[in-house]
């Protein structure tokens, strides 16, 4: 359960930037979550509430951008969205070891005022 | 406070005015780990500026990652030159282990963190007499989960998993097992009397971790280790520093 430490993290960065726009209030916060990025979209949703608690964030609405794994096969020159964690090629079955997308742990984007 | 607005008011009003009041939506586009991966960079290049090769051993609690460390202390002496970081929860019996091994080691105390971050490390090295040292292991805290996310600025990701653990361990946690340069199977030397159906163990790591080596040892009776020997003698003549 380290969702608690990435949400402590992501608002620090959401505060800085809100202060940076000398905004008073953030609206909604938009991450994006990718399948390999070892994080579950709903401990983060929970965390959130959590460590937002009486800040300028608490209550803000909490969105997950969803992103797919994405690979590179070079037996068979083929980038592909594999079906599962296992990222088989669909052409040769073989594990990809070259995973190009899918890692990402990002703060999107904010909405304040 | 209202909860919608956040303003101060405590009875329900209507919202209208502060929409007008010009909510907008602000691009950040960063990566929440940032802070952590400039630190771990700012490790590498202080273990790179001492000509250290760093490794971050990750498992499950009880898997063997001390006893690994214990072999490589009597096998290595006098050859390698090493010291250990360790994470765990609570006490420092595990670096206690290693200082009878007279390796030096620094005990991380996370409290109730379940991870080492670089941060924590960057702490701990400042401890360790670097410049007398060869190899520096990081012995993470015992998880399978949330290690996975931080970089330490290790050259060497090795996940440990023991023979006692079930074979579809990979296949339940293939995040972890997708990070691994080395995949190393501890225990093999009770792998009848567990049970261990060897075949599939292996193919279920090969499905996860096509990227990693695979190596079958037995930390305690030294069975296999000097595969691991070779692979980090392999690597520091590839990466001389």
């Amino acid at each position: 359960m380290h969702e608690v430490s990435l949400m402590q993290e992501t608002l620090a960065i959401a505060l800085a930037r809100a202060a940076e726009e000398r905004a008073q209030r953030i609206h909604r916060i938009t991450m994006r979550v990718g399948p390999l990025s070892g994080a579950v979209p709903e401990a983060l949703e929970f965390a959130f509430d959590v460590v937002a608690h009486g800040t300028i964030a608490e209550g803000a609405r909490f969105e997950i951008e969803p992103t797919s794994i994405i690979c590179y096969c070079p037996k068979c020159a083929l980038e592909f969205t594999p079906a599962d964690l296992f990222c088989e090629c669909p052409r040769c079955k073989e594990p990809s070891a070259d995973v190009r997308c899918g890692r990402e742990l990002e703060l999107v984007s904010l909405e304040v005022s | 406070m209202c909860k919608d607005c956040g303003c101060g008011k405590d009875q329900p009003h209507a919202h209208e005015a502060a929409h007008e009041t010009g909510q907008r939506t602000v691009a950040v586009r960063k990566a929440v780990l940032s802070k952590n991966d400039q630190l771990a960079e700012r490790n590498r290049a202080g273990f790179a500026a001492k000509g250290l090769l760093v490794v971050n051993v990750l498992s499950s609690p009880g898997s063997g990652k001390t006893t690994f460390l214990e072999r490589m202390a009597t096998d290595l002496r006098g050859r390698v030159r090493f010291g250990v970081i360790v994470g765990d929860l609570a006490t420092d019996l595990d670096a206690e282990r290693l200082r009878k091994c007279d390796v030096p080691a620094v005990q991380i105390c996370t409290g109730s963190t379940c991870h080492l971050d670089a941060e924590m490390v960057a702490a701990a090295m400042a401890k360790l007499p670097l410049d007398d040292l060869d190899v520096l292991v990081i012995e993470n805290v015992g998880n399978l989960v949330c290690p996975a996310s931080y970089d330490l600025g290790e050259h060497v990701r090795v996940v440990l998993i023991s023979v006692t653990e079930g074979e579809d361990k990979p296949l339940k946690y293939p995040v972890i097992f997708k990070t691994a340069h080395v995949v190393v199977v501890n225990k093999m030397d009770i792998a009848m009397s567990a049970g261990f159906d060897r075949e599939t163990a292996l193919s279920n790591i090969r499905r996860v971790a096509s990227q990693g080596r695979i190596l079958e040892v037995s930390a305690r009776t030294g069975q296999g280790m000097d595969g691991w020997y070779e692979y980090l003698e392999g690597y520091r003549q590839r990466n001389p520093t």
